[in-house]
């Protein structure tokens, strides 16, 4: 069994007078342990599918079982409590609290979790900083922070809990090209030594490049899904089809 | 997420906007501190009253001539009372302290060449001072001997000393009322004002035989009250009980006949007067519990706005694992901190109020000596109060909080 499986997921934004197919027909699995990247133009599907993945979003038709729990049909205190305890995120624009210490952004999700003293939930998130590199910046407030330093706390955000799943949603795209790397190697280096699956979604050759599975989405459909990066970035950069324009 | 962390995070989001916050809660500072300042002064009006009964003998019971069940074409204050029943009752009724007869008349007091119009000029049986629980500063009461003879005596009040007599000793001195001549044999003790504000102290007591003889020129042998002291307040439902009895007894009534006279006592003036005074209350608790309303709507209205404001943040929560409840326990108990902070001042300041206005009435009008009141039982309630205007004002924005969606909530600029 799988640790992700979707079967012939699909998700419809009824807007009234148009349905939009975000997503037409997904039939895929991630294994535990795998780093992969969804690439795809705007308006590809890859944001509604990262949202599916994460239990944020709720498709519309299909089979979504995470580690053999059918998500589809959970409510909505279920699904937050998986994305709590199995699952950890990074977004482009880091989504930190303001006026919040590092280190507390980095306790929220022990909050809202099992209770657990305060004092233990302290040292975790403390423990957690010190790991992404950030041990000297508990008491420091985002907005004191480089992106770099934010984007970090983020992660030590995501992984405070212990996930199985850690995702970014275009995690790079408001860091300079240095910090960059050194998010993706710190994203390399959890799914190498921790076996942390990592699922990415990104523009980004460079990142794209990094992991070691890369699905292609078009459309709301995927178009490939390889270990090989030249095939994926072939299937990129094709044109699409004429007979839909 | 722990309640005391919930506390935590509402206290810090409301000093991110101290002014914004304080705006708010004064709203619910002026509902709860107009609440307290009502209720507590209107506590304190209640117990003047009582207190007056008191003073007055919570245990004193009134017996009136058939006047108060006598409506329509029935001769009104019939005279149907006699000194006869005062004794009577006095010597009868095991519950009863002490009965004196009230003869009531009006007139003039000449002393010299002053002379003053006394609020009281009554007469009086010989144990109307056990009666009213009074006693004398100077001198000595009429007696039996007094009211059989028909004794030109009299004993007066302390407002009538600085009015007629001035440097003078009363006692034994001659005062004219209505030009009958009377010797002054007794000086009452000061009892001050009572709930209407006037002065006890403004009487002239004579014996009751010599009232309704010289001065009223009245043939009849009747009086027009019977003033009447139970044992103990405690007695008194039994004291009346018992008067009732004795009088249906003398004045022959039946069953089916209507009585010839009344009996109330003063628990039942008092529940009335009790019941005026809590009607104003309510009454007055009401306008301010509207300002209280106002205060909640405000502090609704800057909920929504706060939930708006922070969209991205219900956002972020939801997405590390915030339920929907941890939302709503979050927003609602920002708005009951916010309305107990409001409350807890209010209280405050309602206590300061209560305590100025009580200061003021005593000063502008002596001799009353309004209680301060305040009611811990009050704090409680207006706390509680303050508390439940939070949760019913901060529930739709906190419910809206938590219904969010977290893909929405999150992208939200």
């Amino acid at each position: 069994m799988a640790l992700i499986e979707l079967n012939d997921v699909r998700r419809v934004y009824d807007l009234g007078e148009v349905k939009v197919h975000a997503l037409r027909s997904v039939t895929r699995q991630i294994e535990l342990g795998e780093y992969v990247a969804l690439i795809g133009p705007s308006g590809s599907g890859k944001s509604t599918l990262m949202n599916t993945l994460g239990c944020l979003d709720r498709p519309t038709h299909g089979s979504y079982r995470l580690d053999g729990a059918e998500v589809v049909t959970m409510n909505r205190d279920q699904r937050a409590k998986i994305r709590n305890k199995q699952l950890g995120f990074v977004f482009q624009n880091f989504n930190l609290l303001n006026r919040t210490s590092a280190l507390e952004n980095v306790e929220l999700p022990l909050m809202y979790g099992n209770k657990i003293a305060p004092r233990e939930r302290r040292d975790q998130a403390m423990r957690m900083l010190d790991k992404v590199g950030l041990a000297d910046r508990y008491h420091h407030h985002p907005s004191q922070l480089s992106g770099g330093q934010q984007q970090r706390v983020a992660i030590a955000r995501a992984l405070v809990n212990q996930p199985a799943i850690l995702m970014g949603d275009e995690p790079t795209g408001n860091l300079d090209s240095k910090t960059s790397r050194e998010v993706i190697e710190l994203f390399r280096k959890l799914n190498e030594e921790q076996q942390i699956t990592v699922i990415l979604v990104t523009h980004d050759a460079n990142v794209a490049r990094n992991a070691r599975r890369t699905i292609v989405l078009r459309d709301g459909e995927v178009v490939e899904d390889t270990e090989d990066f030249q095939l994926a970035k072939a299937a990129l950069e094709e044109a699409p089809p004429l007979t839909e324009s | 997420m722990s309640f005391l962390d919930t506390i935590r995070i509402a206290l810090r989001a409301l000093l991110k906007n101290k002014m914004r916050a304080v705006l708010t809660i004064i709203g619910v500072v002026i509902g709860i501190a107009a609440v307290t300042t009502i209720v507590s002064i209107g506590q304190g009006a209640t117990q003047l009253v009582s207190g007056e009964f008191e003073a007055l003998g919570t245990n004193v019971v009134l017996v009136l001539p058939g006047q108060t069940r006598r409506g329509g074409v029935r001769q009104a204050g019939a005279p149907t009372l006699t000194a006869a029943d005062s004794d009577a009752i006095g010597e009868v009724c095991p519950a009863v302290l002490a009965s004196s007869p009230i003869v009531g008349t009006a007139g003039q007091v000449i002393y010299g060449h002053d002379n003053w119009n006394p609020k009281e000029l009554q007469g009086v049986g010989a144990d109307y001072l056990t009666v009213r629980n009074w006693e004398l500063e100077a001198g000595g009461f009429f007696s039996e001997g007094d009211l059989q003879s028909n004794a030109k005596v009299c004993v007066i009040g302390q407002t009538l000393i600085p009015k007629l007599f001035r440097t003078v000793n009363p006692l034994d001195e001659t005062i004219r009322v209505n030009n009958v001549p009377f010797r002054v044999i007794g000086i009452l003790k000061k009892k001050g004002a009572n709930m209407v504000g006037d002065d006890q102290d403004n009487i002239v007591l004579m014996p009751h035989t010599t009232v309704r003889k010289r001065i009223n020129g009245s043939p009849l042998d009747t009086v027009h009250a019977i003033m009447v002291s139970a044992r103990s307040t405690e007695q008194m439902a039994q004291a009346t009980r018992e008067i009732e009895l004795l009088m249906y007894e003398r004045h022959e009534i039946g069953p089916q006949e209507e009585a010839d006279f009344s009996v109330q006592n003063t628990t039942e003036i008092a529940a009335t007067l009790g019941i005026i005074t809590g009607t104003l209350t309510l009454m007055l608790s009401a306008i301010a519990g509207i300002s209280l309303l106002v205060g909640g709507v405000g502090i609704m209205n800057i909920m929504l706005v706060s939930v708006t404001e922070r969209t991205r943040e219900i956002g972020i929560r939801m997405a590390v694992g915030a339920r929907g409840k941890d939302i709503l326990r979050q927003f609602l108990i920002e708005s009951v901190v916010l309305s107990c902070i409001g409350g807890a001042v209010g209280l405050a300041l309602g206590t300061a109020a209560s305590m100025a206005a009580t200061m003021l009435i005593n000063a502008y009008k002596p001799g009353t000596d309004w209680p301060m009141v305040v009611s811990i039982p009050a704090a409680f309630v207006a706390m509680g109060f303050a508390a439940a205007v939070g949760v019913f004002f901060g529930y739709y924005p906190a419910r809206r909080a938590s219904r969010l969606d977290p893909i929405d909530a999150l992208r939200y600029e």
